[in-house]
């Protein structure tokens, strides 16, 4: 057994979603992301059950790991209780954990994202947010959430809740002292850690490139290059 | 309760789902989008029905969607479960109801490799101690908000004003139900009809008159797919996986949409907007779309709420042509007013689909 595979028997998502597999294609057949990536579940699950390094470490490198939508349909069919979706998201923390995100442009898009998502739970209290949902990000939102975003309090105010006001309700504010604790349980679990890891390696593949980190971050968020499609 | 003979089969579809005092958690997206929702759950609940649904200023989201892009580890978002199991526990409650399907999955996932790792969930009490110096007991019952309405479907058909019937026709209205998926694709024991049979949204629509049509993608994702729609360079898959569903329940002209996780009406309503400006196509009748909503939004629609105060201005894709068909009144002079008919202006029109 290799190194890589030790590593990734300790996490719990793969003790759970990598027992035995059969190679049936189950999980390939039900998976939206097959569908439109590049992406083949049983390849990776077998791929790792064959426990060699050098084929991990490709993956770990790779883009596929990072097509999965996470949906876990295909935890629902495996006829050998495997979860696909489980093998790849411990595949993604490893690939994190070693720095290997950033030779993806898939993986790079941890940093947006990560940027985002902690940014809204540390400072929100919630991993989406008005407050930062901006329209130009989002223009499939349509017109009428351009409305909303531009008359945001009126809005809320209409429909009941109580937009960034202290007291319980939708889309409260939450009180310092509960962003504290949240900021906290970052620090004691890993979260602050695993957030600086992906800063770190982020910063590092920005300079690579000649960016700086604000190109970085558009560049990561919008940049789509060919071949990551089926129909490519 | 026993069951037997075929009873016993069916009990692995079934969940009995207490009836009264439970801890209230909130979601990131519903709240957000259709936040009107959230607090018509609690008024159906509380003022129509009686019950005791309590909620805490304190909780906050459950992580994950941070989680399922891949930016906070497991210990992380375990905490932050443990935090809110928490708060239930110093409140004095037992139950939690959530009102994001994502949240519902996560409370699962982790009570259930807790059940199978007892050193995890160990090492998890020991962060929470540690971080915010809390304690928790293990909710006895997690339900998904969808399940309480499910449970409540025919005491709110009793106190119905209108029924899911076109009122020149008398005919029933034709529902299409979207599951979301960490609702019963990865436990499907923990949702009610399990993966196969899943009935928790039919259950409502059928008994508010709906007749639920089936189709081949009925069980395919909306195609939220966390990185997939959140990075603007993904955004194609969720589109696509959006656009595969209208494609299917195209030819069974769906006069409705009712769904229970908070992303999936959110993607089934906009990329309708988007695949109309881009293809020029509309799936509604006469350029319309087909409207889509929250299982709260309908359950105020048969109660016969305000279609306003029930947060439909905030959809993309227009209601009124459904409200017309079941007869449901309404002022749409009052739209898109805010509080004490406050003018805050109203939305440019899109370009393609046809909106009120």
């Amino acid at each position: 057994m290799g190194k890589l595979y030790y590593e990734l028997c300790k996490d719990y998502r793969f003790k759970e979603g990598m027992k035995t597999c059969i190679n049936c294609g189950t999980c390939t057949a039900i998976c939206p992301a097959a569908e439109f990536y590049k992406y083949d579940p049983r390849k990776i699950v077998d791929t790792v059950q064959r426990k060699n390094d050098d084929d991990i470490l490709a993956l770990l490198k790779s883009e596929t790991i990072w097509y999965c939508g996470e949906c876990m349909s295909c935890v629902t069919r495996c006829p050998r209780k495997n979860g696909a979706g489980l093998v790849v998201m411990a595949l993604r923390t490893l690939s994190t954990r070693l720095g290997y995100f950033t030779e993806s442009e898939r993986g790079r898009q941890l940093y947006p994202l990560s940027k985002a998502l902690n940014g809204n739970i540390l400072n929100y209290g919630y991993c989406v947010h008005p407050e930062t949902f901006k329209y130009e990000d989002h223009p499939e939102s349509g017109p009428v959430f351009e409305w909303v975003l531009n008359h945001k309090e009126d809005v809320y105010a209409r429909v009941g809740a109580n937009y960034m006001k202290s007291g319980p309700g939708a889309l409260r504010k939450i009180e310092k002292e509960d962003l504290d604790e949240l900021k906290a349980i970052f620090d004691e679990t890993g979260g602050t850690a695993h957030m600086e890891m992906i800063e770190e390696g982020s910063k590092k593949k920005a300079a690579e490139m000649g960016m700086e980190m604000d190109e970085y971050l558009k560049y990561t968020f919008e940049h789509c290059s060919p071949g990551h499609f089926n129909n490519e | 309760m026993i069951y037997q003979g075929k009873q016993k089969i069916w009990s692995d579809y079934q969940k009995e789902i207490p009836s009264d005092h439970w801890f209230y958690a909130r979601s990131c997206i519903r709240q957000s989008f259709f936040p009107a929702s959230e607090v018509y759950f609690l008024k159906i609940c509380r003022d129509l029905l009686g019950k005791d649904i309590y909620e805490t200023a304190h909780h906050t989201t459950c992580g994950g969607i941070s989680y399922h892009s891949d930016t906070i580890p497991q210990e992380t978002v375990m905490t932050i479960v443990a935090r809110q199991f928490a708060l239930m526990t110093e409140a004095g409650y037992k139950n939690l109801v959530c009102s994001c399907i994502t949240s519902f999955g996560n409370y699962t996932e982790i009570l259930e490799t807790w059940r199978e790792f007892p050193e995890l969930e160990a090492r998890i009490r020991e962060h929470l101690w540690k971080a915010c110096r809390r304690e928790f007991e293990k909710p006895e019952y997690v339900a998904h908000a969808s399940d309480l309405i499910y449970k409540f479907r025919n005491d709110i058909a009793e106190r119905a004003k209108y029924r899911l019937v076109n009122k020149e026709t008398g005919e029933p209205l034709r529902v299409v139900e979207h599951i979301g998926c960490h609702y019963s694709k990865m436990f499907p024991h923990k949702g009610v009809g399990g993966a196969e049979y899943p009935c928790v949204l039919s259950g409502m629509a059928e008994s508010w008159g709906g007749q639920v049509i089936d189709y081949p993608e009925r069980r395919h994702c909306c195609g939220f797919g966390f990185r997939q729609y959140l990075v603007k360079a993904n955004r194609g898959y969720s589109l696509s996986n959006t656009h595969k569903k209208f494609e299917s329940m195209e030819p069974f002209h769906p006069d409705l949409i009712i769904t229970n996780c908070p992303g999936c009406p959110y993607f089934l309503d906009r990329w309708q907007y988007v695949i109309s400006e881009m293809n020029g196509k509309t799936y509604g009748e006469n350029g319309y779309g087909i409207p889509v909503f929250t299982y709260e939004e309908l359950a105020g629609m048969v109660l016969g709420y305000d279609p306003w105060d029930l947060g439909l201005q905030m959809h993309q894709v227009a209601v009124e042509p459904l409200l017309d068909k079941i007869g449901i009144e309404y002022d749409p002079s009052k739209k898109y007013l805010g509080l004490n008919e406050k003018d805050i202006m109203r939305p440019a029109l899109p370009s393609v689909m046809k909106c009120c």
